[in-house]
């Protein structure tokens, strides 16, 4: 019956859904680590048929990428911290999990003066008194309005590395242990700072989300589409073997315009 | 150097000309046919009493001569395949000459015929010889006026001729090809005409070059006690030189290897250039006809614009030359070039000659030229044939 | 300045000058297109011969190429006006001279317009349009430049476009100078990642006639997407797309460098020949000014593979046999295929190797050098050229060299 009220309100209009989503392109940036570690293969599409000699009647692609490229899903195992996590792997993923409750923080006017704006624990201290106290077991979204940047702008690469917002490391802490979240989510290309390697922990939020066996999501989208509270996103990654991530499609349910 | 014997009993008859024609659908093989056919009927003899068969031809490929045999019911004991351009002719009357007079032959067809398609001449540049493909076609020199431009500068600055010297052949050999029904080009050509044609690659002009053509060109030679037996007439061979690649060493072709044997032609003919009633030479460019003129001793190749200003080189001149009018008249058809000098002169001194018959004519001299290998002709003839 | 071309006349198909060789007469192509001046020669008797012939004419001994005298002197010359061939009649009038050699024997050259009967002459031996071996004299000092015989046989980059594919390689700032140096019409620089800042972008942009593009050869689009849009207008095309990351076989990450050098360095160039190829080959007639080149800069580790840059060794041997099928390609509408083989160059990449290595500067003034006189092989670098000869003389040891770490 809820199922059905779902439907039916989806119907209707009165539950929405939203697509996180970047669409995976060739070009879209990918991380940039010093280029004596190995690198993530890029996104590549290529073109098996169209309606041609190679196909006649049918059009298709080689697709190829690297677990971490788009629009992507960080599971436990991609970090050291979480390597011997239970089911830390993609493949072994909770369905459960792929269906949750998410509140967004929206840091997009600090973040529009400042590429290196860091969420800290007070900022979500102030949040809660707004918005109620985060709830265990949801997503946590940090919206920067990043993802309207493009190109050069979005990856904002300079000579002593990236610089895009993020959290900083008691933020990370503090939402992993002490508010249990079930993953964070940002519009940039980590789910930590681009300046992250330098705090302490370097890297904070994967250091603590996948310690704890909690999830990343990166490079979303259309995050002030969602309301601070109330939405439920779908982030299911590919089935992959023993995989550390995906590229994946993530959609937000969220309240339409007359509900409540 | 031995002396060669002498070519006593051998003897040439039975003139035959396939009318050319500038383009022909037919392959070479037809031409053969024709000519064959033109033998036995002029002769009187079956084509299969033909015991030798002396072919000389560019197109037959994929054949060469032993596929001919077969073709048209030949069964020889005297074969020759001479691919040799303007040579051939006189290369295959020795080689003939000789298999008659030993006995190895009775009658030798002598036969070059070769066709011509649009693209031919083209596409038998492309496979004429090695040293040209490396050496000669990169250069825009296919075909052979480039390479006979360069010869004909280097020879007009060695000897000093000019174009209206040398164009005093053309104009005479076309006067003398207007006698002719066969022949492809039948407008008069004046001096000035010859002057003032379109440049092609200095100094040679649109009148220095023959056109190519399909015909074919052919004769008998046999014993004379054989022609007497068939009662045909018949014209004798009194001496024949060649020579290949006669001056190696020569860093531009200003002589042909006919210096290297004259004395051998005039004394097996037992006569000097001044007893000759006409002369037939290799005319693929009239600078070339020069050079043999020089070569063949008629006169020095310094005294050469002297020789042709005082000389009448038509029918009716005092020194009549390629009375047939020549290549430059009648076409070029293959090989059959160097066969033409031999066929006209047989008529010529048979006295069937028409309107251009010379008269009083006792004795020819022809000339064969060939074979742009690389940078020079390589090969060069020459016979003397005499009216019985 | 380049003329612009009426759109109403159609692009004149590409003809070739007669390229049938004789087997032999190949080794005079190998030498003309190293740049190499070398004439058949007689190995008992030293004579020189001309044209190849597969035994010395004066003494029967086996014919090898040897160094030649370069002087000649001009025996007689022509024009000719009306070439038989349709190659050399649509450029007609084209000049031609036989020509006494210093050396020796006798040849037909392709004669400059300010040589002529009489005159010494410079011999080279040059590849023509259909990639053959042939020999042009000219005037000691003449500048052939303007000839149009002689640039038929040359890649003069003067008035041409140039797409240089990678605008992050070590030469391609020095490559851009060099080429608008010369004369370069247009430079267009591709640069793969443009969110990757591009150290050289404000000195690239200050080079007169440059636009950086976007291009990464590692991607299907990218590529066709600029073959699309300056497909034909590339008349020159030098791919300087890399990826140096040295690692032997057993390193940590030998499999994913290997394949990501593999796809730039090997598959990028299948991706580029097929986007730009055959634009390019069906315009090397284009007016005076057609497609006339394709450079390949690879490294000379093409040719030997020192066990620590396995995976990039083998990336450019690949690409090294991929060029051999797209010279075929190319060559069917005469245009060059040029493989630069490269010693190490001097970025953090090679920072390990021995000096001396080759700076980005000396690279792209190989590369133009090569340009100029028409070659398609150029060897750039002093370690580069003797692995060349060590390859050429022992490549048993130079196998064995490289595993005990030698360069």
């Amino acid at each position: 019956m809820i199922l059905d009220a779902l439907t039916a309100a989806m119907a209707t209009g009165k539950v929405r859904v939203v697509d996180l989503t970047q669409t995976l392109t060739e070009d879209f940036p990918t991380i940039v680590l010093p280029p004596e570690f190995a690198q993530s293969a890029p996104v590549r599409i290529e073109r098996l048929s169209h309606y041609d000699a190679a196909g006649p009647a049918w059009y298709w692609n080689n697709l190829s990428f690297g677990e971490h490229t788009g629009t992507h899903f960080d599971a436990p195992a991609h970090w050291f911290t979480g390597r011997d996590r239970a089911r830390g792997t993609v493949d072994t993923l909770p369905p459960e999990h792929m269906i949750a409750p998410a509140v967004v923080i929206d840091c997009s006017a600090a973040c529009a003066t400042d590429d290196d704006h860091l969420l800290t624990r007070p900022a979500l201290e102030a949040w809660e008194a707004t918005h109620g106290r985060i709830p265990a077991g949801v997503w946590v979204l940090m919206r920067s309005d990043w993802s309207q940047r493009k190109g050069a702008a979005y990856a904002n690469l300079r000579a002593d590395g990236a610089h895009t917002p993020g959290p900083d490391a008691e933020a990370m802490r503090w939402l992993v242990h002490d508010r249990g979240i079930l993953g964070f989510g940002s519009e940039t290309i980590g789910t930590d700072a681009g300046q992250g390697g330098d705090f302490a922990p370097p890297y904070p939020a994967h250091h603590y989300l996948h310690g704890a066996g909690r999830y990343g999501l990166q490079c979303l989208t259309n995050l002030h589409l969602l309301p601070p509270t109330g939405a439920v996103l779908f982030a299911a990654p590919l089935k992959v073997h023993e995989g550390s991530g995906s590229p994946l499609r993530v959609v937000a349910l969220i309240p339409g315009k007359d509900t409540p | 150097m031995a002396a060669p014997r002498g070519y006593d009993g051998v003897v040439l008859a039975v003139p035959v000309t396939v009318p050319y024609a500038r383009f022909s659908t037919r392959p070479a093989q037809w031409w053969v046919g024709r000519a064959l056919a033109a033998l036995a009927k002029e002769s009187g003899l079956s084509h299969t009493a033909f015991d030798g068969l002396s072919m000389a031809s560019f197109s037959l490929a994929p054949d060469s001569a032993i596929g001919l045999t077969q073709h048209f019911g030949l069964s020889p004991r005297f074969l020759d395949f001479l691919p040799l351009g303007g040579v051939a002719g006189i290369v295959g009357l020795r080689r003939a000459a000789r298999a008659v007079q030993a006995g190895d032959a009775d009658v030798v067809a002598m036969i070059a015929a070769d066709t011509n398609a649009p693209q031919s001449f083209r596409q038998s540049l492309e496979h004429f010889s090695r040293f040209s493909q490396d050496a000669v076609y990169p250069y825009g020199a296919g075909g052979p006026n480039v390479s006979f431009a360069l010869i004909a500068a280097a020879y007009m600055a060695h000897t000093g001729l000019t174009r209206a010297d040398i164009g005093r052949l053309a104009v005479a050999q076309r006067s003398n090809g207007l006698r002719n029904p066969a022949t492809l080009m039948k407008k008069p050509l004046s001096l000035d005409d010859y002057l003032t044609a379109r440049a092609i690659a200095p100094p040679i002009h649109l009148f220095d070059c023959v056109m190519p053509c399909a015909g074919a060109e052919a004769f008998l030679v046999m014993r004379e006690d054989t022609a007497r037996a068939q009662g045909l007439a018949f014209v004798r061979l009194t001496a024949a030189i060649e020579r290949h690649n006669g001056f190696p060493d020569d860093a531009v072709m200003l002589r042909g290897g006919w210096q290297r044997d004259i004395g051998t032609l005039w004394a097996m003919a037992s006569c000097a250039p001044g007893d000759v009633d006409m002369v037939q030479t290799y005319d693929d460019y009239p600078v070339i006809s020069a050079m043999q003129f020089a070569d063949l001793g008629f006169c020095t190749p310094q005294d050469l614009p002297d020789f042709l200003r005082s000389h009448d080189f038509t029918v009716t001149g005092d020194l009549p030359h390629n009375t047939s009018g020549g290549q430059l008249s009648l076409g070029q058809a293959g090989c059959a070039g160097g066969h033409l000098g031999l066929v006209e002169s047989i008529r010529q001194l048979l006295g069937t000659a028409g309107d251009r018959q010379v008269s009083g004519a006792r004795r020819a001299l022809v000339s064969g030229f060939g074979m742009i290998n690389f940078d020079r002709g390589l090969g060069s003839g020459a016979a003397v044939l005499e009216a019985t | 300045m380049r003329a612009k071309k009426n759109p109403l006349h159609p692009v004149r198909r590409p003809l070739l000058p007669p390229g049938q060789r004789s087997r032999a007469a190949h080794l005079l192509t190998a030498a003309a297109g190293e740049g190499r001046f070398a004439l058949p020669c007689c190995t008992a008797c030293g004579r020189f011969a001309w044209p190849m012939p597969e035994a010395c004419p004066a003494c029967l001994g086996d014919i090898a190429l040897a160094t030649a005298s370069q002087g000649a002197r001009v025996l007689s010359a022509t024009t000719a006006e009306v070439p038989a061939d349709a190659y050399f009649r649509e450029r007609a009038p084209w000049r031609v001279g036989l020509v006494q050699m210093d050396c020796g024997p006798q040849a037909l050259v392709h004669l400059s317009p300010g040589a002529d009967t009489g005159d010494s002459v410079w011999l080279s031996l040059k590849l023509d349009r259909a990639g053959s071996a042939v020999l042009h004299a000219g005037r000691e000092g003449e500048d052939m430049t303007t000839d149009p015989q002689w640039r038929d046989m040359v890649a003069d980059p003067r008035d041409r476009r140039v797409l240089i594919t990678d605008a992050r390689h070590i030469a391609a700032l020095p490559l851009a100078r060099a080429l608008a140096k010369a004369g370069a019409a247009a430079i267009y620089a591709g640069l793969p990642d443009q969110w990757k800042p591009l150290d050289t972008r404000a000195a690239l942009e200050s080079v007169p006639g440059l636009s950086l593009v976007p291009l990464d050869v590692t991607s299907d689009r990218s590529v066709a997407d600029l073959a699309a849009q300056i497909g034909g207008k590339v008349e020159i095309l030098v791919n300087t797309a890399d990826l140096p990351r040295p690692g032997g076989l057993m390193g940590p990450s030998a499999t994913a460098d290997a394949r990501a050098a593999m796809d730039t360095v090997a598959f990028g160039l299948l991706r580029l020949a097929r986007g730009f190829g055959p634009a390019m080959a069906g315009r090397g007639a284009d007016g005076t000014l057609g497609a006339v080149a394709w450079v390949n800069v690879l490294s000379v580790f093409a040719h030997a593979a020192p066990p620590a840059l396995a995976g990039y060794s083998a990336a450019h041997a690949a690409a090294l046999a991929f060029s051999h099928a797209l010279r075929a390609d190319l060559g069917q509408g005469g245009v060059r295929l040029l493989t630069v083989f490269a010693g190490p160059t001097d970025d953090p990449w090679f920072q390990t190797f021995p000096q001396p290595k080759v700076t980005g500067k000396a690279l792209a003034d190989g590369i133009v050098a090569a340009l100029l006189n028409g070659q398609e092989q150029a060897v750039v670098g002093d370690l580069a050229r003797d692995l060349m000869e060590r390859l050429r003389e022992n490549p048993k040891a130079v196998e064995r060299e490289f595993a005990q770490g030698r360069m």
